[in-house]
Order: structure tokens, then sequence, then C-alpha cells
């Protein structure tokens, strides 16, 4: 069945509050809403609450075979699923473009950027892998689907808990949840989303880029109406968000910067959305704008990356971690750029590789091969 | 209180004294939520309390928010498409009403009215059955609009569940009687669950809608204690 059209008033209504920098339910221009996380009985289970959006996720695990590429890795696999519980509008069946664009994001979002560590996933390397599977169901849908899930599809990895499984020269041993208490899921660091939604075409400074999560699921479509630029695209380009935004009061911290392409505008700079945290945990944020504009990347083999290359930097005096994430291509070249050359415009980057130094703020920069389309 | 009565769907409905109802004059009416099966036996359909309405109209109230079209009924429509003599209306329900050009107070062949894809009409159900399209009118029989009509634009609308929509067209609400307090506004109740309103200002009218919208699911007396913790919505705008 088709979405309830959004009428001409209720679209003059809501950007006429937004001129005036009021959302229609009291909230400020960049607040979220309230988030509730609750955990279900099994483990892996969880229901994530954003406003009225409610989503639901599972996770599960079996022993399969690996990859061809990866021997010694584990899978994961996502899914989210839109069905017509969450909105009249879901279709049943083949899944609509959205779903198909918010299952890419989640994918990138998640194993792209190897917040979960798929080394220790493998049992017998080329043989027995654990295959991690989490399902996303949309329960209600208020806007902002994809926060939510993002949300939960953390949680629930993080509230897993794998059979534990020994292994002695050729015998594996898999124990039962009665003999042995389940093993946790590694988890390096919980990747999160924030979707950002622009009006008035982004003409009004301050007023491009805020937080989507409206409580009227229509005023999306609003956005897509009147904006240039759809609130999908603004995660993919959050570098350009980050530079007009404000920072907000608790809002996550966004990530989802993808690597590729990097002489675009806004690499290399430092975010203004601090994270001081060092410990595993911590979230990533997109990169700000501006330093490396008219920085021509160079391409530049680096043996000990591996394929599926998202480098996490130690970065010093409060410079917040930074992810690049790569599309996962078999072939990443990798460039890396020091600190003093990101301050002078040049055509080379710099090829000195310096470790955790203290004057040195490294941004790796990974460009794949493949061309990848530009969005927008 | 009353004894309230809530019944699940299938459950029989208990009669206080059959034999009275069976005599011609006064037979048993009955409402929405209720049917007879074959053997006599009056069944609820949905789940709800029993509501009666003296000496023998039963009716079950239930909570629902998709609205199934009854011919009569007033609901206010969102213009989807306008083709040659007709507008295409979404009035909530699985398919979209025909609204005839000439359906309008003082509509004629080259008179049209003037309305746009994404306006609002306060309509009339003429034809809805499960077979047809159903069809809406402007206008009533006489010819005139008594209310009918396009929504002028500057209002909001929200969209509630079916049931606070009646309660809201009772006689003497005292939902109403406060939100005049609160602010004054004129207000269109649509049966199909979408209420608009207007009021002088912007703030105003957003402080209106989330009044009603946190009404929703409030007892009526209720509603006025709700009203000292809803002023600060009016903080908040």
């Amino acid at each position: 069945m088709k979405e309830t059209p959004l009428s001409n008033c209720e679209r003059e209504f809501v950007l006429l509050a937004l001129r005036e920098k009021k959302r229609l339910d009291g909230r400020q221009t960049y607040d979220y809403r309230k988030v509730k996380i609750a955990f279900g009985t099994e483990y892996g289970c969880c229901v994530v609450e954003l406003g009225k959006t409610r989503v639901l996720a599972q996770v599960s695990c079996e022993l399969v075979s690996p990859k061809p590429g990866r021997p010694s890795e584990g899978v994961l696999f996502f899914n989210l699923e839109l069905s017509p519980m969450a909105s009249p509008g879901f279709e049943p069946g083949r899944q609509s473009e959205m779903a198909i664009e918010m299952n890419r994001l989640l994918e990138r979002c998640l194993r792209s950027s190897r917040c979960v560590d798929t080394e220790s996933l493998c049992v017998i390397s080329g043989e027995k892998v654990w295959h991690v599977r989490t399902d996303i169901h949309a329960l209600n849908h208020d806007g902002n689907i994809m926060d939510a899930a993002v949300i939960a599809a953390n949680a629930a990895l993080a509230h897993f808990r794998r059979p534990d499984v020994t292994v002695q020269g050729e015998e594996v041993t898999l124990y039962s949840v009665k003999d042995r208490d389940p093993v946790p899921l590694t988890i390096h660091h919980m990747p999160l989303t924030t979707t950002f939604s622009f009006f008035h075409e982004g003409k009004e400074g301050r007023c491009c880029g805020f937080a989507e999560s409206l409580p009227v699921q229509r005023v999306t479509v609003a956005c897509a109406h009147e904006a240039t630029v759809n609130n999908e695209e603004a995660l993919r380009r959050a570098n350009e968000v980050v530079k007009f935004a404000e920072e907000p009061a608790d809002v996550e911290q966004p990530v989802c910067h993808r690597g590729p392409h990097t002489a675009q505008v806004g690499d290399g700079l430092v975010n203004s959305w601090l994270v001081v945290d060092d410990e595993p945990k911590s979230e990533e944020e997109a990169l700000d704008g501006g330093d490396l504009e008219g920085v021509k990347v160079e391409n530049e083999e680096v043996e000990e990356l591996s394929d599926d290359s998202v480098i996490i930097l130690e970065t010093h005096n409060r410079v917040p971690r930074v992810v690049q994430l790569s599309d996962g291509s078999e072939e990443d070249e990798v460039m890396i750029l020091s600190g003093k050359d990101l301050m002078n415009v040049s055509n080379k980057g710099c090829t000195k590789k310096a470790n955790n130094s203290d004057d040195v703020m490294e941004v790796m920069v990974t460009k794949t091969k493949k061309p990848r389309k530009r969005n927008k | 209180m009353a004894n309230v009565v809530v019944l699940m769907p299938g459950e029989a409905l208990q009669l206080p004294n059959n034999e009275a109802l069976l005599t011609p004059g006064k037979e048993l009416v009955l409402g929405p939520g209720l049917r007879r099966d074959d053997g006599g036996t009056v069944v609820a359909t949905k789940a709800g309390v029993l509501r009666r309405r003296e000496p023998n109209v039963y009716w079950i109230d239930s909570h629902q928010k998709r609205y199934v079209p009854v011919r009569g009924e007033m609901v206010i429509g969102i213009v989807t498409a306008k083709s040659i003599d007709l507008f295409k209306v979404d009035i909530g329900c699985s398919e979209h009403a025909n609204l005839s050009y000439l359906a309008f107070e003082g509509a004629t062949k080259r008179n049209r009215p003037n309305l746009q894809v994404g306006d609002l009409v306060f309509t009339r159900l003429l034809v809805a059955n499960k077979d047809m399209e159903p069809e809406v009118v402007c206008v009533d029989s006489a010819g005139r609009a008594n209310g009918l009509g396009q929504l002028s634009g500057d209002g909001f609308l929200i969209h509630t569940s079916l049931e606070f929509c009646r309660r809201l067209l009772t006689p003497g609400c005292p939902l109403i009687a406060s939100l005049s307090a609160v602010c004054p506004c004129e207000i269109t109740v649509g049966l199909n669950g979408r209420v608009w309103l207007r009021a002088q200002a912007l703030r105003p009218a957003a402080v209106a809608a989330a009044l009603l919208e946190r009404s929703n699911c409030i007892e009526t007396e209720q509603m006025n204690s709700q009203l000292h913790n809803l002023t600060d919505c009016l903080a908040n705008f």
C-alpha cells in the first residue's frame, strides 16, 4: 500500500517551524530523540527505541567454511528487514530501494569498519569459521530507522555470546551452552551513525545539517522534495556537513567516512566533535573538512595492510581517532601523509610513516583501484 | 463507575432479556464491531468496550488507526492527483477516493475548483463499499457546501486513532473546551483519523497539535489535569 502523501499544509508548517529552528515535538534542531535500549532473554537480542521508531536486532552464529579469499576470517552478515509491520508504506516481498540502501550502509558501517574482530572467529583456518549473522527487523517506523538499526546491531553484537570452541591439534571440541559458558565476540569499537536532513536547499547556513530524527516520518519525504541533498547522501558526505554543523548536544558520533576519492573536500582535518577516549570501545568520527583540499593523493603500496584496510590511528593531543573506510576491494593502495604535509597543499604526499609519534598526525588514506560512482 | 464490559472477538454478547427485544419495533440494532452469526447469537468481531444506547443500540468502541470507509461519514482527504474530470483523494483507506470537479458548491463545467495536488479537502463519502472505489463529494444533497471543501493551507494536520476523533466529536467534549482555553483555534475533525487545526500563529498551532497528540491515549477525566503539564509545550516553542 502506498504511503500517506504529505499534504501541502503539513510541508509548509514544518518548513516554517524549521525556519524558526523549531521542531514539531519541541526539540532543538540538533537534538536526538530519547534512545531506549533493551535486551531480550537470549544472548544477542536487542530492542532499540528512538522515540517511536522501534527496531529489533538478533544475532546468531553457526560454523561454516570460510570464504575462499579469506581462510582465517569469520563471516559477518547483516540483514535489515523493513516489513509492512513497521509502516504501511513498506511493501512485502522484494526489498525497496530504501531498504537496499540501508542494508548497504549497514554493511559498510559495521563490516568494513572492522568493529568485530573476524580473525578471532576462526576455528580451523581454511575449514571452519564462525558465521555471525545479525538480523534486524524494523518494528515501527517513525523516522531514522538507520540510526536505530545501527545502534541495535552494535548493542546486539556486544550482547551476543557464541559457544566456546577448543582446538587441540586436529580435534575440535564445540562446547554446548550447558558445558561451558559462551564466549563474547571480540569487539574493538562501536561505529554509530547520525543522519542529517537538509532543508531549504542547504542555503541558510546553520539551517542546513541537523539531526533528522523527526517525529513525523513523512517529513523525510518533504526533505526529498525541498532539499537538494538526501539524508543518505549526507552520511556519505559527512565532511561537508560537519563543516557547517555546530557541535550537537547528545549526538552519537558519526562515522562512515569512506576513504576512497580522498581528494574530496574535508579529508584530514581535526574533527570538532572530540572523542577523547582511547579505550577500545570508543566511537569513531568523521573527518572534518579543510586541510587536504587540493592535495592529490598518490598511491603507494603498503605491505603490512590487509585487504580490507580500515585503519585506526593513534593520535595525540586530543586529536580524535580517524577511521577511514574502504570498500573492501582486493587491492588497496594506501598513502600515508604526515601532518606537516597536510598543511602544505602539495601534489605529492609524504611517504614517511611514523607510528605514534608526537608531532605527526597521521592520516591514512585508502584509494581503491576500481572507481566508485560519485554519489549525488 | 458503571460496569464496563470488554469483549474480545468471538465472544457472544450477553443481552439482559432477550425476549423483550424480539418484539417488533424493539429489535436489536447492532453497530460496528458486532455481528449476528448463524445461530442467532450476537458475537463481537473487534476487541473493545461494549457501549449501549437505550433502549436497544449496541456497538463496540475499539482502537483502530486504519480507516474503513463508510457512506455518509465526513473525512479529510489529501489530493494526490488530478485527472480530466476528477481528483484522486487519499482518505486513508486502501483505495484512493474519487472527487468529481462538479461536486463543489457553485461548480460548473467552466468553473472548476482550484485544488492543487497536496491540498486538504473536507469531504463526505458518497459511495463506500468493498467492491468499488470510494467516492467523495464536497457538497450536500441540496447543493450547499455546509462546511465542506478545501481546507486552507496555513493549518496543520495531525494523524490520530479513529476513536479519538469520535471522542472529539461528541457534543461538549471537554478536550475541545480546554484546548480553546489554551489557544483559540479552528479545528476540523475527519472520521478517518485526521484532525486539521489552525491557530493565529505558528506557535499556538503547534502547541494545540501537541496537546491533541498527547491527549490521544488518556481518559476524558484526566485531560484537564494534563492541561497544566502541557503549558510547558508553550514554553518549548
